[in-house]
């Protein structure tokens, strides 16, 4: 079984950075001012994130291997 | 690995700080300007938001309270609320009013038209605000673009605040026009900068 990781919204992200300042493992980071990015190789799928994030466009998925 | 606090951490200070000052002395209304100039030279120089990611005091101004006191209902926000839709065009409608005070001011500076001491409120509410006004060395029209400024400033910690309570902590950041508008341009800057 894959392991969980957040999935951003791309579309709707509004880029204002809620969900890097409570990611405990920095895996996000907003390059651009466009939208969020998961560094997918750091996230823990803890989903602290998608409980920020006020537009409530992070969710969990099983990462297709 | 939870992020240590780094100064810009603390900028809340400040947002908290001009609010109180702005209602003993509106003159310090124009440090506001600070929150207009700086997200937006970062967004044309830079090309990111980091404004909002690490610096908007306001920004960590609602977190802090919510997390304090728990506040926020922390529910989704509605759909049409994060809609392209309704967050340009609240960004519309938030300029066509800010133009309208910078145009209530210059009658105020050409003497057309005379000072008004209050703030006001959501775009309609009148507030009396006599106690922040002790006379201006400059002309009137600088105290009224300081109670004019005041006034955008409070009315949108006013709809952030209704916000944070009925959904989440940070809901204004999605409609905030300032986010809105850094991130536009950036989406701008990045068409430009890939076709080079
Ligand atoms: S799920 Fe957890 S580890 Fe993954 S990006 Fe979100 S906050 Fe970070
Ligand atoms: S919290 Fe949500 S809207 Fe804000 S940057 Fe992160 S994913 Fe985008
Ligand atoms: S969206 Fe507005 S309130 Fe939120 S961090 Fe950016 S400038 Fe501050």
């Amino acid at each position: 079984m894959g392991k969980r990781k957040a999935v951003v919204s791309l579309r709707e992200c509004v880029a204002c950075g809620c969900c890097m300042k409570v990611c405990p493992r920095g895996a996000i980071s907003i390059p651009k001012g466009i939208h969020a990015e998961i560094n997918e190789e750091l996230c823990v799928g803890c989903g602290k994130c998608a409980k920020e994030c006020p537009a409530g466009i992070i969710t969990l998925e099983v990462a297709e291997q | 690995m939870k992020q240590k606090k780094k100064w810009y951490d603390f900028l809340w200070i400040f947002s908290l700080t001009y609010l109180i000052l702005g209602f003993f002395n509106i003159l310090f209304a124009w440090l506001g300007l600070l929150c207009f100039f700086i997200p937006l030279i970062i967004a044309i120089a830079k090309g990111n938001k980091a404004y909002c990611n690490k610096y908007c005091g306001r920004g960590q101004l609602f977190s802090l309270i919510e997390g304090r006191f728990g506040l926020s209902r922390r529910k989704d926000i509605p759909k049409w609320m994060k809609s392209k839709y309704f967050r340009y065009g609240f960004l519309i409608f938030f300029f066509l009013m800010f133009f309208l005070m910078l145009w209530n001011t210059y009658l105020v500076f050409a003497g057309t038209k005379s000072l008004s001491t209050a703030v006001t409120l959501l775009w309609t509410f009148k507030l009396p605000w006599h106690q922040a006004y002790h006379g201006t060395v400059f002309s009137e029209g600088v105290a009224q673009f300081a109670f004019g400024f005041y006034s955008v400033m409070l009315t949108s910690t006013v709809l952030g605040f209704l916000t944070m309570v009925l959904f989440k902590p940070r809901s204004w950041c999605v409609y905030c026009p300032m986010g809105t508008m850094t991130q536009l341009i950036c989406k701008a800057r990045n068409v430009t900068s890939s076709q080079k």
